[in-house]
């Protein structure tokens, strides 16, 4: 008679631990951490040899030291005789400033290369897969260096736009002219747009050392009631469709609400545009030797950020498309069946569903053009990098702590933005029961 | 019923010859309503767009046409095209070996020339052609390569030994093409010395620890498994590469055969670009692998490692990498030890890469149904079986668009390596043509030649993976 052999004795033997897959594991998640340790206690025992040997220490005490340097760009007030710790905020806000303007044109570039490209119109189909596949496969760097390049070579000098008692005499035009209305200057140190100003502004808030400008603040907080109160009205009207199945109209209603309370404000605080031009007699002759009034933005801001937008947006255009094209057509047949007209089958139908494929790929896109404004290296932008991890590290010549730190704001930004984005994605994805 | 038939007057007893349609609905005019003119916001569209591409032409193309070959500087460049204007190519005629080789020993592109063509004859057994069609692409190569050298180099002893060599390749693709894998598990250690040239010994010493690597596993895979097997191969490597290769190297010093040794900063333009990318990519899609298996471990310890890697490095911009690669390296290793700042880079940016390509792939693992885990389970293969047979063939085959666009911006970004001080095409090299006195002031051609090169370079290699799609396609939908 066959017997059951016995079970195994429960004694333990090394070799299980190789060989016993309940074991395996820690075996070799023991050796990992062991093998792990020794690797980061070999490179901090470097770091403090090499840290010695230099007759370094690690200290971010240099950060409440005067930096020394000027920024061109900065959206809070700074003098080089401000801290290298400010002169780092103002390198991160120039970076923040650059990736939030390039997120949302790259946006609207890439929606609507993206939905060109699905165009029926050969031409424009073309057209739209020219520039995708151009900016693709062609390096960043490249687009935005040429850009740089070629608007602040090419643009004339200030000079060029004067207006001499020659001219006014025979009648003739200096050699450049101003863009949109003569409102815009583009020359080789920039662009000369119009400054919004305020005849009776509502002062400053100081909050600390940032100044906080009541004026835009108020604008802001109108803006964004009026947009509350527009889709209050918008979810009445809704509420009203589904009671008895016509819907109110309500168009003038979200018109007056969103347009009505902003002109009334910017009226009120005597909103007016400081136009750059050349201070003139009364022949109407220029003088002095640049422009007055107005902002005069860096080549280096405008071209980052055309040459990340236009990038960004062909990658964007791609998730689009990718995203348009993965709704099945049933979506559109069974959508005409319902009686649906086309404009409202895309709105109700295929956009909800396709924005739910395109969210994953924006949110890298986003994240990659916010790591890539780290190139404006190129063209000299002083954004963390430049600022930072640039002309502070090499001045204090404390490369570890810059990098370190440099590193460490980079990683909070990209954790911020894909977990914003990500709470978004799951607020707007299909719910499953 | 007879009544009927005698009213009707009259039956057709034959077809009436079909007609044409009506002249807006055939030919081109209904191609251009259909495609152009549907509709009113789709004709303004196409008008926009006609107007558009005309501006684009009407401006470039005399410009293109106009343009100059034969000229010392952008002056003369300038005359010559005369007051309509046009490009100045002369530029790219002048510096065109800069553009591709850095400051490369001039009587050495033989080297770089080779390498590159070797390059096709290694790549052509992994690039799924299939036999014949890869014995093809290195014979093509093969005459390219011969051809680019007798142009470039006037040594006939040179051209002739290395059209002989590529000769051979190609008859051992024809004889022998599965033998070819040969070919490209040298081709690494081949390049290394064609490129930096010194001793053959060097590279050979350091294949030999792979050698010692694959005989230990060999002996002990069957008895301890593939976990064990691999670790000791490795540290028994590491043992080699650290005690005995040096002395082997020290041994045979500088024996024949060697070639004269160049320096890592005479590398520049596309060579510099070619060897930072093509180590990178092949380097980055292993570990990247490895990464990606790590991060669906079970193991804990195993799992935040990955993804705490993969995480820190796809937060971080590739330029604080390059940087900590120039800055920080020296201090996390033994005090004076100097190591090539080429090798540098690439090792930051095959990590930098490793991290995406471990994305893409956990998506390609994440897309297989849990059917062929358990199929696999089920047959009896152990862990790295069925990584092996099952679940990699297949998560690689779906995740072949997210890597090869990884490859592409990682070849994209060998541009950046200009900000650590390597010359790279794009910005090093164009820095230094637009800082000679004869071309101050070009800006259009330099970086359209250079853009041109890596829009064909990138745009192929998107082309190859939708080709690889389509071969490696099974379900016939």
């Amino acid at each position: 008679m066959a017997m059951a052999s016995e079970a195994p004795k429960d004694g333990f033997r090394l070799s299980m631990l190789i060989y016993d897959t309940r074991f395996r594991s820690f075996t070799i998640q023991v050796i990992v951490l062991i093998l792990v340790l020794l690797g980061i206690a070999w490179l901090v025992d470097n770091t403090i040899a090499n840290l010695a040997a230099k007759d370094k220490d690690i200290n971010f005490g240099f950060l409440w030291n005067r930096a020394g340097y000027d920024i061109e760009q900065q959206l809070i007030p700074y003098t080089n005789d401000s801290t290298h710790g400010r002169a780092a905020i103002i390198g991160l806000l120039n970076t923040l400033v650059v990736a939030f303007w390039g997120c949302i044109f790259a946006t609207i570039i890439g929606v609507f290369a993206g939905v060109l490209r699905l165009s029926k119109n050969w031409l424009v189909g073309r057209l739209m897969t020219v520039y995708v596949e151009a900016f693709r496969n062609v390096p960043l760097l490249l687009w935005i260096i040429v850009v740089f390049v070629v608007t602040s070579e090419t643009a004339p000098q200030p000079k060029d736009f004067k207006v001499t008692a020659d001219m006014v005499q025979n009648g003739t035009e200096p050699a450049a002219q101003k863009l949109l209305f003569d409102t815009v200057a583009i020359t080789n140190r920039g662009w000369n747009i119009p400054a919004p100003l305020f005849e009776r502004p509502l002062g400053v808030l100081h909050l600390g050392s940032v100044p906080v400008n009541l004026s835009f603040l108020a604008i802001l907080a109108v803006v964004v009631g009026s947009i509350l109160v527009n889709r209050a009205i918008r979810r009445k009207a809704r509420l009203v469709q589904e009671d008895i199945g016509i819907r109110p109209v309500t168009w003038w209603k979200s018109l007056a609400v969103l347009v009505l309370p902003v002109v009334l404000l910017l009226f009120a605080l005597g909103f007016h545009l400081d136009i750059p031009a050349f201070p003139t007699d009364e022949n109407g002759v220029s003088k002095g030797f640049n422009f007055q009034g107005g902002i005069l933005v860096m080549h280096s801001f405008t071209a980052l950020l055309i040459a990340l937008s236009l990038y960004t947006g062909a990658f964007i255009a791609e998730a689009v498309r990718g995203g348009v094209m993965a709704i099945s057509r049933g979506q559109t047949e069974a959508a005409y069946a319902l009686g649906l007209r086309p404009g409202r089958t895309m709105n109700l139908i295929i956009l909800p569903q396709a924005l739910r494929v395109i969210i994953p790929p924006l949110i890298s896109q986003y994240l990659n053009l916010t790591k890539n404004t780290s190139l404006g290296i190129a063209v000299s932008y002083l954004d963390l990098r430049g600022t930072l991890g640039g002309i502070t590290l090499n001045q204090t010549g404390r490369e570890l702590e810059c990098m370190l730190l440099m590193m460490l704001i980079y990683l909070t930004i990209s954790l911020l933005i894909s977990s914003l984005m990500n709470a978004f994605n799951s607020a707007v994805k299909l719910k499953e029961r | 019923m007879s009544e009927t038939d005698a009213q009707t007057a009259f039956i057709r007893s034959e077809m009436l010859a079909p007609q044409l349609p009506p002249v807006t609905e055939r030919g081109v005019i209904k191609w251009l309503r259909e495609n152009l003119f549907a509709g009113w916001l789709n004709s303004l569209l196409t008008l926009v767009s006609l107007f558009v591409v005309v501006s684009i032409i009407v401006t470039a193309l005399p410009w293109w046409l106009n343009g100059v070959w034969n000229a010392g500087s952008l002056g003369e460049c300038r005359t010559i095209a005369g007051p309509e204007g046009g490009a100045c190519w002369a530029v790219i005629k002048a510096r065109w070996h800069q553009y591709i080789f850095g400051f490369y020993p001039q009587d050495a592109y033989w080297r770089p020339i080779l390498a590159f063509g070797m390059m096709f004859v290694a790549l052509a057994p992994v690039l799924y052609y299939g036999l014949r069609a890869g014995a093809k692409l290195i014979g093509v190569v093969a005459v390219l390569t011969v051809l680019s050298l007798a142009a470039l180099d006037h040594n006939i002893a040179h051209v002739g030994a290395i059209a002989v060599l590529m000769a051979g390749l190609f008859a051992f693709s024809v004889i022998a093409p599965k033998r070819l894998v040969y070919v490209t598990i040298l081709y690494p250690f081949i390049a290394f010395w064609l490129l930096w040239g010194g001793s053959i010994w060097k590279p050979v010493a350091t294949l030999l620890g792979f050698g010692v690597m694959v005989l230990v596993y060999r002996l002990i895979q069957p008895r301890l498994g593939v976990i064990m097997g691999t670790a000791v191969g490795f540290v028994a490597a590491c043992l080699y590469w650290l005690f005995v290769q040096g002395a082997i190297t020290g041994a045979l010093g500088d024996a024949w055969p060697t070639l004269t040794a160049v320096n890592s900063d005479q590398f520049g333009g596309f060579l510099l670009a070619f060897v930072i990318g093509v180590t990178a990519i092949t380097c980055s899609l292993p570990i990247g692998i490895l990464l990606a298996l790590g991060r669906r471990s079970d193991m804990v310890l195993i799992k935040t490692l990955s993804v705490g890697f993969i995480e820190f490095i796809r937060g971080v911009p590739l330029i604080t990498m390059l940087f900590t690669a120039s800055l920080l390296l020296q201090y996390f290793l033994p005090p004076q030890t100097n190591f090539d700042l080429i090798l540098r880079v690439v090792i930051l940016v095959t990590l930098f890469a490793a991290a995406y390509i471990a994305e893409v792939i956990r998506g390609g693992l994440a897309a297989l149904p849990r059917g062929q885990y358990e199929a696999a389970d089920a047959l009896g293969l152990d862990y790295w079986q069925a990584q092996r047979l099952i679940i990699m063939p297949q998560a690689l085959k779906i995740s072949i668009p997210g890597i090869v666009s990884t490859f592409i911006g990682l070849f994209k970004d060998t541009t950046l390596v200009s900000f650590v001080g390597l010359l790279d095409p794009l910005r090093g090299v164009t820095q230094i043509v637009r800082a000679d006195i004869n071309w101050k002031g070009i800006y259009w051609e330099p970086y359209i030649f250079v853009g041109v090169i890596f829009f064909l370079i990138c745009f192929g290699m998107s082309r190859y993976s939708m080709y690889l799609e389509r071969k490696l396609k099974t379900d016939h939908r």
